[in-house]
């Protein structure tokens, strides 16, 4: 089928440019890859027709979080490329504590039924009509509790950036 | 039907450049009459080819490259930006279906679910192109300018974004074409939301870099801003896509608030549907020349802001504005409904 | 009157990506090849960055004003809020009253934080 190829596709380019995040020499082209993650992601998205999730995934991870990577990269601009070579031991641990959460995801995706979603394609609860109704009937609570948690991170944010004397 | 599409794609890109181009032509004319000068009038009759050789000139020259700069995000500023900005118009409807033996073909690329959000999508990723170019280049006044822009570009899309929900809470769909479509005749909606269009408007000019919010290329502080160190057809980049931007704004603009190709009495001429759908592009085509003339008008007419205005009117006075206005539409639709 | 949408709305939007790729690859070859070419004289003056005819000093990349950093944080947060807004407004008339001051809750919270960075000044440019 041809929607096949493209989740071939789609998850190559996203290993591939996930690998390339790692492997750059340059904290620039580290984050364009990751960016470049975030549109096969997008992708991966639309193909679920999960469309609402799938535009917001590319305004908020792409357009903006990345946009305040990208700032953070250039506003730091380390010149040299002072790479420390890091101490065995949290080499180490970096590799633990990786194969670590891999088993953990493992285990959880071992408990779905995968058969259980039939024609992802043509359904339409990914939609923002509908993912409308269910966010503000169903889940209120949360979405309002949501809101609290924005607060805390703008006061966090205004606190480390103007560095004010207390 | 992909054939289709393919023709409709280029036929788009084709129309954007070429209006583009005599943007240009025409921005300098119209300098030419505010500042009570003749403008570029050597190149044919009244400077008609003056384009076509800025274009062949730019793509002759020399191209220039800082030893410092890094290669590829150097290269891939200005083909981002482009890119970005012919990818805008793929949600705009141009005109109502026509009919081509028997089978009807919509003038709209792709009619998707959540067309307004597609353009905002795009948009948030138009800071990418000056960003990389901007700091790729390796000089000073080109990152201050870049930075620059994407602060501002970032600044203005929220108001942006939050001008466009009364729409949404209007039609209650996020589909261009629906948008459209509810507009009929003269029920515009702009006379719904006046306050909207102007924060949208102020927005557009932001979002394009145009005067007079052009400081990320304000050649009296910045030399070229974050293109100073281009040359080329890779400046050509950067300089057109600001006119495709504005062409495109222009079409989303009279999309969302001037009843896009819909106009009073045009639907009971009794045309037969192609000759409706053109009539009804050349409509739209007007409306966007309408908005192409005030982006043109404003540049000559108002001064420069300065940093700290720019961004206390983007912070403190439209973001504010923008959400009392989507308070007053929610209840005064509950009211009336 | 309800449409289904579904994955291959999204085909167009490829075919004008590739088409308008096509074009942006096929110009930027192009002026490579036809563009003014001199001879490769690796003077270094020229190939320096341009700092208004005098000489260049230290690197473009330096540190610089945590203000603009800020303004990135605080858009990442608003966008995201603003964000929540839309599966809202395009429900709005079937939510009614109750919806609306759901809302209310949600927008009191995010003025709040607003009024909040405001008199804190972290929107002041002038100092």
């Amino acid at each position: 089928m041809f929607s096949n190829y493209i989740f071939y596709f789609l998850s190559a380019l996203a290993l591939y440019s996930s690998v390339m995040v790692l492997l750059s020499k340059k904290p620039i082209h580290s984050v364009l890859y990751l960016t470049l993650t975030f549109f096969a992601i997008g992708g991966h998205y639309i193909l679920l027709n999960a469309q609402f999730l799938a535009i917001v995934h590319i305004i908020v991870y792409a357009g903006a979080i990345m946009v305040l990577f990208l700032f953070t990269v250039m506003l730091l601009n380390l010149n040299k490329e002072e790479r420390s070579p890091k101490p065995i031991w949290v080499k180490a641990a970096a590799i633990l504590a990786g194969i670590m959460l891999g088993l953990v995801l493992i285990g959880v995706f071992r408990g779905y039924d995968l058969r259980l979603i039939q024609h992802p394609m043509e359904s339409q609860i990914g939609l923002v009509k509908e993912l409308g109704k269910i966010l503000y009937r169903d889940y209120m609570l949360p979405f309002e509790v949501s809101s609290i948690l924005f607060l805390t991170a703008m006061v966090g944010a205004v606190l480390l950036g103007k560095k004010e004397q207390i | 039907m992909l054939i289709f599409k393919t023709i409709l794609a280029s036929a788009i890109l084709l129309l954007s450049l070429v209006v583009a181009m005599y943007s240009t032509l025409i921005e300098r004319k119209i300098a030419g009459f505010f500042q009570d000068r003749l403008g570029p009038n050597r190149a044919g009759p009244w400077g008609l080819l003056q384009p076509l050789a800025d274009g062949i000139k730019l793509f002759f020259k020399e191209e220039f490259m800082p030893n410092t700069a890094d290669k590829f995000l150097y290269i891939l500023g200005p083909s981002l930006t482009m890119l970005i900005a012919c990818l805008t118009s793929a949600v705009i409807p141009w005109g109502p279906d026509i009919v081509i033996n028997g089978q009807v073909f919509s003038l709209q690329m792709a009619d998707v679910n959540i067309g307004i959000l597609y353009i905002f999508a795009i948009v948030s990723i138009g800071v990418y192109g000056i960003m990389i170019g901007g700091w790729a280049s390796n000089n000073k006044y080109a990152l201050l300018g870049a930075v620059r822009a994407s602060s501002q570009m970032i600044s203005y899309e929220l108001a942006m974004s939050l001008s466009i929900i009364t729409i949404v809470m209007m039609s209650g769909s996020l589909s261009m074409r629906d948008i459209v479509n509810q507009q009929q005749g003269f029920n515009w909606n702009i006379w719904y939301q006046p306050l909207g269009f102007i924060i949208f408007l102020i927005c557009a000019f932001a979002e394009t870099n145009r005067s007079p919010f052009d400081l990320p290329e304000c050649e009296t502080e910045l030399v070229g801003g974050y293109h100073t160190e281009y040359s080329s057809m890779k400046l050509g980049f950067y300089l057109f896509s600001e006119y495709i931007n504005m062409f495109i704004s222009g079409a989303v603009m009279a999309t969302l608030f001037l009843g896009g190709y819909h106009f009073p009495f045009i639907d009971k001429l009794g045309l037969s549907p192609n000759a409706f759908a053109f009539v009804s592009f050349l409509v739209l085509f007007a409306k966007i020349t309408f908005f192409g003339f005030i982006f043109m008008w404003v540049r000559w007419t108002l001064p420069r802001f300065r940093y700290d205005q720019l961004m206390r009117l983007g912070w403190k006075a439209l973001i504010p504005l923008a959400i009392l206005n989507v308070l007053i539409t929610g209840v005064v639709i509950l009211l009336n409904q | 009157m309800e449409r289904t949408f579904i994955p291959s709305d999204y085909i167009p939007i490829v075919v004008q990506s590739v088409v308008a790729l096509g074009f942006v690859v096929i110009t930027m070859v192009l002026t490579h090849f036809i563009g003014g070419k001199r001879k490769k004289i690796h003077t270094l003056r020229k190939e320096e960055n341009f700092e208004c005819g005098i000489e260049v000093r230290g690197n473009a990349r330096f540190p610089f004003s945590v203000k603009y950093f800020l303004i990135a944080i605080l858009f990442v947060l608003f966008d995201v809020e603003i964000i929540f807004f839309y599966p809202w407004a395009i429900n709005f008339k079937d939510f009614g009253w109750n919806g609306f001051l759901e809302m209310l809750l949600f927008l009191f919270f995010l003025l709040f934080g607003f009024y909040y960075i405001y008199k804190k000044g972290a929107l002041n440019w002038e100092e």
